[in-house]
């Protein structure tokens, strides 16, 4: 064996002996890189879906002619008359057992650039004569032909779409700059992608993957500072021996390196389960909330791979940084005990105190900036700052509990606890960003909840809501309902990246559309010609009642969460002029039973009050099931860092109790003090973090919401979660120190009399 | 989508292809449940309209057109039709499929457009009492009209003469082995009307002329392209002739008295000797030609108005007017494929 | 005060078990002082830890003050924080507590504090200057002078030292020797101490030697 190989396994035996500490590196790496791996592998197959999305479907950016029913024939006058349009027939169809998204186009006047690549080139009379193209989602049909395609999206000669969906045709797509032709309505294409449009909600993902990569590297910190303390007579034996400090600071680099890539490799696949269990919670959000369609399907890419083992490399380093450069430092002959592991100077604490303050400051003076990004530096100061002004904070805290405190024991317990603050720093600023998170981003969600229900409650006034196929069956709908309804026509339109609502004024749906700020008697106004606008397009654009969007002037703005996209009501009369569409949904003040219609109109859509607020509630509940399960995740970890700490502790805490254990306090009352001791370390840590978690939801409820969706919500608390989350991290505390506890209630006393003896 | 993958397929009725020599734009491809075309006399008025059950066929005319300075113009507006099927259907499920060229020459420029739609629902088609052949907003009946990037032109058509059956009596054959089309023409059109050019809108007077044909399969599997003319002498006869580039070049040819008269050539009758060549769209392409026809005494000189009257459309060939001094001086069109 | 008759103890390892005791009996009256010396591995600090109930005997009786040893944890400790006082070569005092703190910590669990008692010894130890500091902030001659105030402080019956002074010099081990010898005697405790050196073992009233295990 060659003398480095013998050093490196003279190191490396240290983990053979330290079983549970290596373990414990390990897995805070592993889970550090899955968290993080996890959610950058939801967000890239997101985004690789909305980039097959774009390519597949850019005829969603072309403009489009649409009228209240545009025939075969129409399309053949227009193009008679010299119109450059194409036709599409599009719907919802049961294909095969499954609902798709069915786009039928006619090839031959499709604009060139359209249509994604569907192997046309090769052999497009299959295409002409029927075939179906899908996505994935092959069906066992010889006329199905799978190709990138959006998830849930079918493409289809419009032949085939007419015989399934009907012979009208949804839209004409037009190409150059033309106006309308009479009859005809222009409806330009949202300007915002998807991708714009679902940004704010994969930083919401990505910054709690960082968050959680931020927490694990806590773990690996204190694992390997405990690792090198450990090993401080080695490496002077080893430094004596004649082995040099730049050797013997490669010999580490490339023990972690082995680390990392072993963590590494585990991270990604941990982090490809996370990100397939969250994948479909995620695709349902993404399709309820923006109509992004992301397929469920998760590979497993090469770049996982690259970008993972190196996240973990990175991780490593970041953590191993400090203690490599103490290694480098260290002379030959330093004593081998140093001072007591990881202990930091009082006025360290204080510099570190300072520096949290001032980053707190500075996220503060970032309120003053716009922007999505600033919104997320607050956050980043808030939590940051806070974490580093902990240990200051509990220095001050346990010294006050020990002032306080009348009995001896209760005193040393204190003066104990503030003594182990150094050692467990880390841990429990871990802890304190996991409840701080936890407490922010439930008071955000509770509170958006609240706002929800009690909105869609509202919005939701009539008692049943129908959508016909077409005009046709709307009529005969509408007579059949004869006077047993009041059938209220409701219409929407998308235009430019606006939705365009036409509103008929009727009681119900003023008492639907609250309005947050209004000109006087705005009702009135939006019959004469005014508008209202939702909250997201006021915020977005900075307006306020009596200024003027495009379609008028604005008469009120109302709340309409829930919704992506800038909207714009106008009077129902200033709707029909201006996009002559077919009226096809109503909202109906009505005694009848959906069934009944349903039994009388199959092919009318009727849903009511209850089943459209579920649907909603339910899009809410997934959009946060996701934070929900990283937020758990987040706070295991904190929870693992804080066993970790305890763990490392304990094996050096022996001469700190012995002493006390020699004057008559029995290793079980001493075990008994050390679990009390973590959980008022815990119970205080939820204290502090009470606070930061409220100002973390003040931030994401009166920036991010504001700045990511365009809503800004009341802000409500919630103690009763603050309760549960209290015990559950007293709980989450108790068994991570149930471990190292036992371990000390059950001591043999000779480990303690080793303390004093003569052979230590 | 790519439309030059469309015109591909629809020139090239994929059904059962054969694997190699598929000739000019598939039109070398066999008829696979086709009909065939045999001798026979014509069934007008119904001949003018389509005939669904072969998979091929056109309606073709070209025009040389003067301006009052004496500038002059040729204007092509052709109308394709491809069946993917041997029949004909109503609505989307038609397999009709209708292709569209039209093209503007003049001594410096020359523009083209093309137009596709699918038949069944009236977008694209013809009728044949009265006549009328359109694809959008393209037209032909008693006039011409076709409209395209930086180009239109309307033209009255009105025929001064008879139809002339090509050919034996309308049976056309295209090579040795038997493969042909049924073909006629009306080569006595009178034109007059407005060319446009960049916006501009020019009176111009003319002749044109219209050549109809439709087969299943009109070329051998060898043969590669055509050189194909249409000539009109001062003198008011008329020449149809053409060159089938393949193993062995077949070359046929229609003498066309002035009273409207075919005079069938023998195979080979017509000869046709390219006397120079320029590089048009990166090939070499044969724009003066020296045409003989013994027996009429014709020994000509053809000279193109723009030797770069390429048509860069999907399927992309050489198409214009030329001038004929020699014996017989006149004007007329000639198209190269395949090159 | 303190009694032990036939005491055997042995340990477990890898070659077998290994007695460290064998059948050991001392006793000793109140105020008396003992030097236990012996070579190193002799068990006198085994001894000594029995005697303080850090350990139990694996057979023979242990009296203190006329009650035998309790076999539990918490009568063991509970002994100690009434009637034992332990003075330890190293590590006697709690680091997480000032010189205050420490002096104070035992007598207060004894429930025996005594403020003016411990004036006394602060000042007869001259560790008035050093009552705010912690323990890793003084010398070992300083820590040792705290670990003896500290466990004077609650007035023990007994007094176990084991090798007081083996981490000081031999100036500053005399000192704190001087001073303990001092301070057990105007207490009145009985006073058990281990130690290798004979000129130490020599200032108190009897000496008595292990070897292997036995008294000679």
């Amino acid at each position: 064996m060659t003398g480095p190989m013998f050093a490196l396994s003279a190191l490396l035996s240290h983990w053979a002996r330290h079983k549970v500490q290596a373990a414990l590196l390990l897995l805070g790496l592993a889970l550090a890189t899955a968290l993080l791996t996890g959610v950058q592998a939801i967000n890239a197959e997101a985004r690789a879906s909305y980039d097959r999305a774009a390519s597949a479907l850019s005829q969603d950016n072309l403009p489009r002619l649409v009228a209240e029913r545009i025939t075969v024939a129409d399309y053949v006058a227009l193009r008679r008359a010299g119109w450059p349009v194409s036709p599409v027939i599009e719907g919802e169809a049961l294909i095969g057992g499954q609902t798709l998204r069915l786009i039928g186009i006619e090839p031959l006047t499709l604009p060139s650039g359209v249509a994604p690549d569907i192997g046309l080139a090769g052999d497009p009379t299959g295409f002409l004569t029927g075939e179906v193209i899908l996505s994935a989602e092959a069906l066992n049909d010889p006329r199905v032909r799978p190709a990138e395609l959006p998830s849930g999206v079918a493409l289809t000669d419009i032949g085939v779409a007419a015989g399934i969906l009907g012979p009208e045709i949804s839209y004409l797509l037009l190409t150059g700059d033309r106006p309308a032709p009479p009859g005809y309505a222009l409806i330009h294409p949202a300007t915002t992608d998807l991708s714009q449009l679902t940004e704010s909600f994969h930083l919401n993902l990505a910054a709690f993957g960082y968050l959680a990569f931020g927490v694990g590297l806590f773990i690996v910190h204190s694992a390997i500072g405990l690792a090198f303390e450990q090993r401080r007579g080695m490496f002077r034996t080893l430094r004596a021996l004649g082995l040099s400090a730049r050797a013997l600071t490669g010999l580490l680099l490339a023990e972690l390196l082995v680390f990392a890539l072993v963590a590494g490799a585990a991270g990604v696949l941990l982090g490809w389960l996370i990100a397939g269990a969250l994948l479909p919670d995620v695709a349902a959000t993404l399709r309820g909330l923006y109509g992004a369609e992301v397929g469920s399907g998760l590979t497993l890419r090469p770049v996982w791979w690259l970008s993972g083992l190196g996240i973990a490399v990175l991780g490593m380093l970041a953590s191993a940084g400090q203690s490599l450069w103490r290694l480098g430092r260290l002379p030959v002959l330093a004593p081998a005990q140093s001072r007591a592991w990881g202990r930091e100077s009082a006025r360290a604490m204080r510099a570190q105190a300072l520096a949290g303050a001032g980053l707190i400051g500075l996220g503060a003076a970032l309120l003053a900036v716009r922007g999505l990004w600033a919104g997320f530096g607050v956050l980043a100061g808030l939590l940051l700052g806070g974490a580093l002004m902990l240990p200051m904070l509990m220095a001050a805290l346990t010294r006050a509990g020990q002032r306080l405190s009348r009995g001896t024991v209760a005193q040393w317990f204190w003066a104990d606890t503030r003594q182990q603050l150094p050692g467990l720093s880390l841990a429990l600023m871990a802890l304190l960003l996991a409840l701080a998170a936890n407490i922010g981003v439930g008071t955000m969600v509770g509170s958006f909840r609240t706002s929800f229900t009690t909105w869609i409650d509202q919005r939701l006034a009539a008692d049943l809501y129908v959508e016909a196929a077409d005009e046709a069956d709307a009529t005969r709908l509408l007579a059949w309902l004869g006077n047993r309804a009041e059938a209220l026509p409701m219409i929407r339109t998308t235009d430019g990246g606006t939705q365009i609502v036409g509103m008929v004024d009727h009681p119900l749906f003023r008492r639907a559309w609250p309005l947050l700020r209004a000109l006087p008697d705005p009702w009135a106004r939006l019959d004469a010609g005014d508008v209202f606008i939702n909250e997201q397009l006021a915020l977005r654009r900075g307006l306020a009642p009596g200024d003027r969007v495009e379609q008028g002037v604005i008469a009120g703005i109302y709340p309409d969460y829930g919704n992506p996209m800038p909207q714009v009501i106008l009077s129902w009369d200033r709707h029909r002029a201006l996009y002559p569409l077919p009226v096809l949904r109503y909202a109906l003040i009505t005694d009848i039973r959906a069934a009944e219609i349903r039994a009388a109109f199959p092919r009318v859509v009727v849903e009511d009050r209850a089943a459209i607020r579920k649907a909603s509630v339910a899009v809410f509940e997934r959009t946060f099931a996701v934070t929900a399960a990283l937020n758990v995740l987040t706070l295991g970890v904190a929870a693992l860092a804080m066993f970790a700490s305890l763990l490392t502790l304990s094996s050096l805490r022996l001469p700190q109790v012995a002493p006390v254990w020699a004057m008559g306090l029995t290793r079980g009352r001493l075990a008994q003090l050390e679990f009390l001791r973590t959980l008022a370390l815990a119970a205080l840590i939820c204290g502090l973090a009470l606070p930061l978690g409220l100002a973390l939801a003040w931030v994401l409820l009166a920036v991010v919401n504001v700045e990511a969706f365009g809503w800004r919500l009341p802000m409500l608390l919630f103690p009763g979660d603050w309760l549960r989350l209290g015990l559950l991290s007293l709980l989450a505390a108790g068994l991570a120190a149930a471990l190292p506890v036992r371990w000390l209630a059950r001591i043999a006393p000779a480990e303690l009399l080793k303390v004093f003896a003569h052979e230590r | 989508m790519n439309v030059k993958a469309i015109m591909l397929i629809l020139m090239a009725c994929a059904v059962s292809a054969p694997a190699s020599g598929q000739g000019f734009a598939g039109l070398g491809s066999d008829a696979g449940g086709f009909e065939m075309p045999g001798p026979g006399p014509f069934d007008f008025p119904a001949d003018h309209g389509p005939h669904p059950t072969f998979r091929i066929e056109w309606w073709y005319v070209t025009a040389n057109l003067t301006a009052a300075d004496g500038t002059e113009y040729g204007a092509q507006w052709t109308l394709f039709r491809n069946a993917l099927a041997p029949h004909e259907a109503g609505g989307w499920a038609s397999p009709q499929i209708w292709l569209a060229h039209a093209a503007l020459t003049t001594a410096t420029q020359h523009l083209a457009a093309e137009k596709l739609a699918r038949g069944g629902i009236g977008q694209a088609g013809v009728t044949a009492e009265p006549f009328g052949a359109w694809i959008d907003d393209w037209e032909l009946s008693d006039h011409m009209a076709a409209r395209g990037e930086g180009f239109a032109f309307d033209l009255a058509l009105h025929a001064t003469g008879p139809i002339v059956a090509q050919g034996d009596g309308g049976y056309s054959v295209k090579s040795a082995a038997g493969q042909a089309s049924r073909y006629y023409s009306q080569p006595f059109y009178a034109a007059s009307g407005e060319v446009e050019l960049d916006g501009k809108r020019i009176p111009v007077t003319g002749t044109a002329w219209m050549d109809r044909e439709w087969s299943s399969q009109p070329l051998a599997a060898d043969q590669t392209g055509w050189d194909w003319f249409s000539l009109s002498f001062d003198d008011g006869a008329r020449l149809m002739g053409f060159r089938l580039r393949g193993a062995t070049d077949f070359v046929s040819a229609t003498w066309i008295g002035a009273d409207g008269r075919p005079e069938p050539q023998p195979p080979g009758a017509l000869r046709l000797t390219p006397l120079r060549s320029t590089t048009v769209a990166g090939r070499e392409m044969p724009v003066e030609w020296r045409l003989e026809l013994p027996a009429k005494g014709l020994d000509i000189t053809t000279r193109a108005l723009n030797d770069q009257a390429w048509n860069a459309l999907s399927v992309p060939y050489w198409e214009g007017p030329i001038r004929a001094e020699g014996s017989h001086p006149g004007h007329g069109y000639l198209e190269m494929t395949g090159r | 005060m303190l009694s032990l008759t036939d005491v055997s103890k042995g340990y477990a390892s890898s070659e077998g078990g290994v007695t460290v005791l064998d059948g050991v009996s001392l006793s000793l009256a109140a105020g008396e002082t003992l030097a236990l010396t012996g070579e190193s591995g002799s068990g006198k600090s085994t001894l000594l830890h029995l005697c303080a109930g850090l350990d139990a005997p694996d057979t023979g009786r242990i009296e203190i003050a006329g009650r035998p040893m309790g076999r539990s944890d918490a009568e063991r400790a509970a002994l100690r924080r009434s009637t034992v006082g332990l003075v330890f070569q190293q590590f006697n005092l709690i680091p997480s507590l000032d010189v205050a703190g420490n002096l104070a910590f035992q007598a207060r669990l004894a429930g025996r504090h005594d403020p003016r008692w411990q004036a006394d010894l602060v000042a007869t130890l001259d560790l008035g200057p050093l009552l705010s500091r912690y323990p890793e902030e003084l010398s070992g001659g300083q820590q040792q002078r705290v670990a003896i105030g500290r466990t004077l402080a609650a007035r023990p019956a007994l007094v176990l030292a084991d090798e007081p002074t083996g981490n000081l010099d031999e100036a500053s081990g005399d000192r704190v020797m001087a001073l303990m010898l001092r301070l057990v005697a105007e207490t009145g405790a009985a006073l058990l101490m281990v130690t290798h050196s004979p000129r130490l073992a020599a200032r108190l009233d009897r000496q008595v030697h292990l070897r292997g295990g036995r008294l000679t």
